[in-house]
């Protein structure tokens, strides 16, 4: 197991290089020359001197080959520089650690509204099949699949907070501002898991070895918990996993919806003003976060499924 | 009164391309202690019996008929009754113990689940008697920590005979136990199963593997088409078959020529009318091809389905 983690860790190392060339890159082929850019918000549109642009040249190590250019940015970025705002003058890092908690809140709410949905309704589901509980659950999560969640923000805050007056509109804080937002991103999310988690379910309990546990006098109960379950859990863990990454992706559209100051709306106003360095930060930042999530799923892949924690052998 | 009776078992699944009539008009009958083998082609229905006894259907099987086990049928059983015949009285070994065992548990764990739902043991003296059952079935005591995959296609046939073992039913349904080994094995395997009834187990055997069955079991009932066509002593039908089919059944063997049958086996969504082994059947007659035969006694214990044997 541990050998496993190991490796995979081993591998995040290439890959996280791999993500910060082609990030550095990005900012490369984007139309425009980077040091006239800068130069631009330093002096002004048009503001600067041939000299002064050669300064700032220089200064950002624009007159260097691109390979220069990549070590040595790389070497800021692994010290933790990432450049400092165009717009604000502050360190990107900063900028992104002060916008990381109120994104971190966002998802790791959605995400506990999902499994606290999809988890109980896809196992009664699961275990009543084509009950009239399982063909509610069916249909609400097939209503939950097919909208759009900036839409249902939009609905949400119609009713809750506009007509009802229940919850604030939007902003950040406390408790009330995360309910809202938190339910659009997480329905959706739990929609498609709560399919996902009663198919897979169904699909283990027609497995021989199902047959074989309840043929030594087991209970449904735990033949359900002890075997069904966990057998069922390993493509749950997969979508989960690659839910998780889209809601960090539906963070941009949710908290620009609520107006919420987190990463997703930093991504949002940086593009709109070409703030350069906090996007390419975003994206490093984004990428780095997508790819520890990836780690988790599969040591957590390791840990569900012992063919996957050995390795080959016989099958 | 015998320990399990089989009275007009009938079992189909209702499809959208039409019914499939799985098992039909089915009598059989075990003694205690008895070893009987079921013999019959791949689709005849062996699979399909065996675990209707013990009541582990697909869903969207309907099941007709009585499944008497010490005057209880079994099928008027309520599920938490059911579930105190299963293992206790009666333990199915499933085929396929590649798909047979949970991918994610341990051997010696789903072993150890067996003893402890059976005998009520937990802790040390539960793990003794995994390793215990370990050694009298030949397997290795690392075995044990394993996962399914890791072990060979005959550990695993070993390691379910181990949890059948492990139940002690007065029953055990084996299918299928040495489908897929090569021969040391399966001699392994029948050793195996002989050496364990000594302890006076029921047995219902599930085979096509012919010599299995003749060093195991004192009756045999021939399956064909979901039918049973032929029943009787052991020693007898090797040696007297008197349906068509047993007789093809017996000479397909490669030890007494390796010749085929006819034709091929009928499907069960679309069976032939009158005798089902008529369209194969060489001794075929104008009745054979209209009226369905009885099953009937032509000399003591000895029963055959097919109008010309019974005389």
């Amino acid at each position: 197991m541990l050998n496993y983690v190991a490796r995979r860790l081993l591998l995040l190392v290439f890959i996280l290089f791999g993500v910060a060339l082609i990030t550095f890159l990005l900012m490369h082929v984007v139309p425009g020359d980077h040091a006239q850019l800068v130069a631009t918000y330093r002096y002004g549109f048009d503001d600067f001197s041939t000299d002064e642009l050669k300064a700032v040249q220089e200064d950002i190590g624009a007159d260097q080959p691109l390979h220069r250019q990549f070590i040595l940015w790389l070497n800021h970025v692994l010290r933790g520089d990432l450049g400092y705002s165009f717009i604000s003058g502050r360190p990107v890092t900063a900028e992104i650690l002060a916008r990381v908690p109120a994104t971190l809140e966002l998802a790791t709410f959605s995400f506990l509204i999902t499994v606290l949905i999809a988890f109980p309704l896809g196992i009664v589901s699961a275990r009543r099949p084509y009950s009239w509980l399982d063909n509610i659950a069916m249909v609400s999560s097939l209503i939950g699949v097919a909208i759009p969640n900036f839409w249902l923000g939009l609905l949400l805050i119609l009713v809750f907070s506009l007509t009802l007056g229940l919850l604030p509109v939007a902003g950040s804080g406390d408790l009330a501002h995360l309910i809202l937002p938190s339910i659009t991103l997480g329905s959706g999310m739990a929609a498609v898991s709560t399919r996902l988690i009663r198919a897979s379910l169904l699909d283990v309990l027609e497995q021989d070895y199902i047959a074989t546990a309840r043929s030594k006098g087991l209970g449904e109960g735990v033949v359900f918990r002890r075997h069904a379950l966990r057998n069922a859990l390993i493509p749950v863990v997969t979508v989960l996993g690659l839910q998780l990454n889209h809601l960090i992706g539906g963070t941009v559209i949710i908290e620009t919806v609520f107006a919420r100051p987190g990463v997703g709306k930093l991504i949002v106003d940086a593009i709109q003003a070409r703030d350069m360095p906090v996007l390419q930060g975003c994206v490093l930042f984004l990428a780095l976060t997508f790819s520890m999530i990836n780690l988790l799923v599969d040591i957590s892949y390791a840990f569900l499924d012992p063919r996957i924690r050995y390795g080959g052998g016989q099958r | 009164m015998a320990l399990l009776s089989i009275r007009n078992l009938e079992v189909y699944f209702p499809l959208p391309d039409g019914t499939v009539h799985v098992l039909d008009s089915i009598d059989l009958d075990l003694e205690d202690e008895e070893k009987l083998a079921l013999i019959g082609e791949t689709g005849s229905g062996k699979t399909v019996l065996g675990r209707a006894i013990v009541r582990l259907l697909p869903p969207g099987a309907h099941i007709h008929g009585e499944i008497l086990y010490n005057k209880r049928n079994l099928l008027d059983l309520a599920p938490a009754e059911m579930r105190q015949i299963r293992g206790r009285e009666i333990a199915i070994i499933l085929q396929n113990p590649a798909s047979s065992m949970n991918p994610v548990l341990t051997v010696g764990n789903q072993i150890k689940e067996a003893v402890q739902v059976r005998w009520g043991l937990t802790g040390r003296p539960a793990y003794r008697q995994v390793i215990n059952l370990l050694e009298r079935v030949g397997l290795p005591l690392r075995a044990a920590v394993g996962y399914p995959h890791q072990l060979s296609g005959g550990m695993r046939q070993r390691a379910l005979v181990a949890l059948g073992l492990a139940l002690h039913p007065r029953l055990l349904i084996a299918d299928e136990p040495t489908k897929g080994l090569d021969s040391p094995l399966r001699a392994q395997i029948v050793r195996l199963l002989k050496d364990v009834l000594e302890d006076g187990m029921s047995l219902f055997l599930i085979t096509h593997d012919l010599p299995a069955a003749r060093e195991l079991a004192e009756t045999v009932a021939v399956m064909y088409a979901g039918q049973i066509v032929e029943y009787g002593r052991a020693d007898r039908i090797f040696a007297q078959p008197r349906h068509p089919y047993t007789l093809g059944l017996l000479a397909s063997h490669p030890s007494r020529g390796l010749k085929a049958i006819p034709g091929i086996a009928p499907s069960l969504t679309n069976l032939p009318v009158g005798c089902r082994f008529h369209p194969r059947c060489a001794d075929a007659r104008e009745i054979c091809r209209y009226k369905a035969p009885p099953f009937l006694e032509i000399t003591k214990g000895h029963k055959v389905r097919c109008h010309h044997c019974s005389r």
